[in-house]
């Protein structure tokens, strides 16, 4: 087992994390090739998928209660499972199976504005530095960078934009409500009703 | 018109950066193309077949002349010297490089346009009527709900990697100039008994392989929550939308496999939490960017008989009678500027046309244009007395072709001549129709007929709501064309019906003149031809379109590249 720590960055900063993802193998033919309930969980500290923690939540509760077991969630999954047992875990995840598959998107803005998540929300594997942008504003405050890329250079991604037009979970407020916003002088102001 | 201010001005600067380092990292290899395609996308850079293509937003259609003057500007510049104009009110150039679209930017974000959101599987510049602030049969002007939406859908974080593309249009007026029911979300203005503004909501609606009319979900939504509505429909579509097959991503089969009734369920299960939120509307913010549509500084004048003031002059008056449109303030038109002149791809329009419309709009109409989704471009605010001096110039720039709603007014996508999607060449058809059927006197007999070419089932050429829909197909690798009739856009929208086997594409110009012939057999007096299809139905169209052999006259057209 490879417990060498992984860069990540958490904040806007990167540092070590020992964290380890758990991954079972893709369905072969629509049939899993590993059953989740009988799948074991390495010693250490491990993101396992929520599927495997629903199922194994007895056999793993000593080492969940102890804090070294967390869950991500896949995109086609609904964080509202999670329901009244958020404090169970030190760290939520969130699966990028691709980085085109926006659904992570809406997963993490849910968790954190309708299931009242406020520890670490993370973000693991196809995270590249373009989407770590959107990926902060709807939440997550974590990001395990696909392996094969720097990761001092996806932290860039985090400063792309000052200012943004929408509300979301890192600015709760819209831009026409934070900012006074005049007519520019030469725009004839006499009004009309709505 | 909407002027940026220092916000969109910061937004605009820093996507390009953003952008322009993307492109960097895609020339230093650090980005792979497959990486480098979801990005360039959200910027409107496609890879079409023998270059690259850079679609620029014209949000709801509406140019500054100087905005206009830019695009010429880039298309002497960047490219071969024109530019064409899509049924989605933007413009694309075809010729562009990959290392200069970041200065293409910059120029653009001169005169306060970008390229932002125009592909990719997000949500798309937001369409509205051409005739927004003029028509007489507005409720409402459209355009600052459509600027609101701009400026929400922007970069919004949670819908950058939707299943597939999302097209918002919004109409403010009675008749329905915006195709609304063809739309993933089309919205209408409805005032309630009360007198308020609201939106009757539509999703659901969309084109492509699986043609659908869009399902009203609200009937009445008050106009301070049009944000928060189109979030939560957001929000089930990136949760719900299949992502196993692209042809199936589309918002329109998620409600369709839903049922409109829970898929409406939904929605507005995911409204409680966000109704009255913080993306709700203000009286303040949406009279600040209704403040920025005020109209123009009109004269005070009347009503005048512009053909008689002519002496009847026939050219003039077939000019005036199909591209001069009524106009709300009296003393005023419309003008729509044909883009449609025979031997001309359908939306081209050279650099020094941009230059000349960009021209006519400062010195007859305020210094503004539209672009429509037929792909012509309209001057909103005319004097009536100037129109025959309009006409005079615009003739002498190919611009007055007398065709506006007409048989050679035609849709037509770029197809297989530039677009790797494209199963079929969709140019060379049109070419030929509108060379078939130049002459003006019959058109006028045939009256309003909308003809729409597709080169294949993507649908860019609106095909399924032409009266006349011609879609290119791929049989054992060469090219067909499946003719439908009986489609319609607006207020009665309609899916057209195939009328049987396809052709190759030299019979098409014989084809169309057959349905014609039966159409001008079989017609009421003031029927259209999409009323009359609809009325009789296939058969008799079919009847007589395969009644006998179709020889396939002119010589060669499919396989030709004359337009590259």
């Amino acid at each position: 087992m490879n417990m060498s720590k992984n860069l990540i960055i958490k904040g806007r900063e990167v540092v070590e994390d020992d964290w380890q993802v758990l991954r079972l193998a893709e369905p072969v033919d629509g049939a899993p090739v590993h059953d989740p309930a009988t799948v074991s969980v390495p010693a250490g500290k491990f993101i396992v998928p929520l599927s495997l923690w629903l199922v194994q939540r007895e056999v793993l509760s000593a080492r969940t209660a102890a804090g070294e077991i967390a869950v991500w969630i896949a995109s086609d999954e609904r964080p509202e499972t999670l329901k009244d047992l958020l404090d169970q875990f030190p760290l939520i995840a969130v699966d990028f199976p691709k980085f085109t598959d926006g659904r992570g998107y809406s997963i993490a803005y849910n968790l954190r504005t309708r299931l009242g998540w406020t520890g670490e929300l993370r973000a693991v594997g196809d995270v590249l530095r373009d989407q770590l942008f959107s990926m902060q504003r709807v939440g997550f405050d974590a990001y395990s960078v696909r392996s094969d890329r720097d990761v001092h250079d996806a932290l860039k991604g985090l400063s792309d934009f000052s200012e943004t037009y929408q509300a979301s979970v890192d600015q709760k407020v819209p831009l026409f409500r934070r900012h006074a916003r005049p007519l520019p002088a030469e725009v004839n102001n006499d009004g009309a009703g709505i | 018109m909407y002027q940026y201010d220092q916000y969109d001005h910061l937004i605009v600067r820093e996507r390009i950066a953003q952008y322009r380092d993307q492109v960097r990292r895609r020339l230093a290899d650090e980005l792979t193309e497959a990486e480098f395609v979801p990005l360039r996308l959200q910027n409107g850079l496609y890879m079409q077949r023998h270059a690259y293509m850079l679609r620029i937003a014209v949000p709801y259609g509406l140019l500054a002349s100087k905005q206009m003057r830019m695009f010429a500007h880039i298309a002497r510049k960047y490219d071969r010297g024109y530019g064409h104009f899509t049924t989605r009110q933007n413009i694309q150039f075809n010729w562009v490089e990959l290392e200069q679209t970041p200065d293409i930017l910059t120029d653009l974000a001169s005169v306060e346009m970008h390229a932002i959101q125009t592909s990719g599987n997000c949500i798309r510049n937001t369409t509205s009527d051409p005739y927004a602030g003029v028509a007489a049969d507005e409720i409402i002007d459209p355009r600052p709900y459509a600027e609101v939406l701009r400026q929400w859908s922007t970069f919004h974080p949670e819908f950058i990697a939707l299943p597939r593309k999302f097209k918002v249009a919004i109409n403010g007026a009675v008749e329905d100039r915006a195709a609304i029911a063809i739309h993933d979300i089309g919205l209408t203005v409805v005032r309630n008994e009360a007198g308020e503004i609201g939106f009757k909501f539509m999703a659901g609606g969309g084109m492509g392989r699986t043609p659908i009319i869009g399902s009203v979900i609200r009937d009445f939504l008050p106009w301070q929550h049009l944000l928060t509505y189109t979030e939560a429909v957001m929000r089930v579509y990136n949760q719900h939308g299949r992502r196993d097959n692209k042809y199936k991503a589309r918002i329109k089969i998620l409600l369709k496999a839903l049922g409109v009734e829970e898929f409406t369920r939904q929605v507005e299960a995911e409204w409680v939490d966000l109704k009255d939120g913080p993306e709700t509307l203000t009286i303040e913010e949406m009279q600040r960017v209704i403040d920025y549509f005020q109209p123009p500084a009109y004269k005070q004048l009347d009503d005048s008989d512009v053909v008689a003031a002519q002496a009847g002059n026939k050219a003039f008056a077939n000019w005036v009678n199909r591209n001069v449109k009524p106009h709300k303030q009296p003393g005023y038109a419309a003008v729509v500027l044909s883009l449609k002149k025979t031997g001309v791809p359908p939306g081209d329009a050279t650099a020094e046309q941009m230059d000349f419309m960009a021209d006519l709009a400062d010195r007859y109409s305020f210094g503004e244009l539209r672009v429509t989704h037929e792909q012509n471009v309209v001057l909103a605010d005319v004097e009536q007395s100037q129109l025959f001096a309009l006409w005079q110039e615009a003739k002498a720039h190919g611009l007055a072709t007398p065709n506006i709603g007409l048989l050679t007014d035609m849709i037509c996508c770029p197809g297989g001549d530039f677009c790797s999607l494209a199963n079929a060449k969709s140019l060379p058809i049109a070419a030929a129709i509108s060379e078939r059927f130049d002459n003006l006197d019959f058109q006028h007999d045939i009256g309003e007929i909308e003809l729409n070419i597709s080169g294949c089932i993507n649908a860019c050429g609106h095909h399924h709501v032409g009266s006349i829909g011609v879609l290119g197909v791929d049989k054992d690798g060469s090219e067909w064309y499946q003719v439908s009739i009986g489609g319609a856009q607006g207020n009665n929208a309609a899916i057209g019906k195939i009328i049987g086997p396809s052709f190759s594409a030299l019979q098409m110009p014989e084809v169309i003149d057959r349905l014609l012939k039966v159409y001008l057999r079989e017609r009421f007096e003031d029927e259209s031809f999409a009323d009359c299809a609809q009325r009789l139905g296939v058969a008799p169209f079919k009847e007589f379109v395969y009644a006998t052999p179709i020889a396939e006259k002119g010589g060669r057209l499919v396989g030709e590249d004359e337009y590259v």
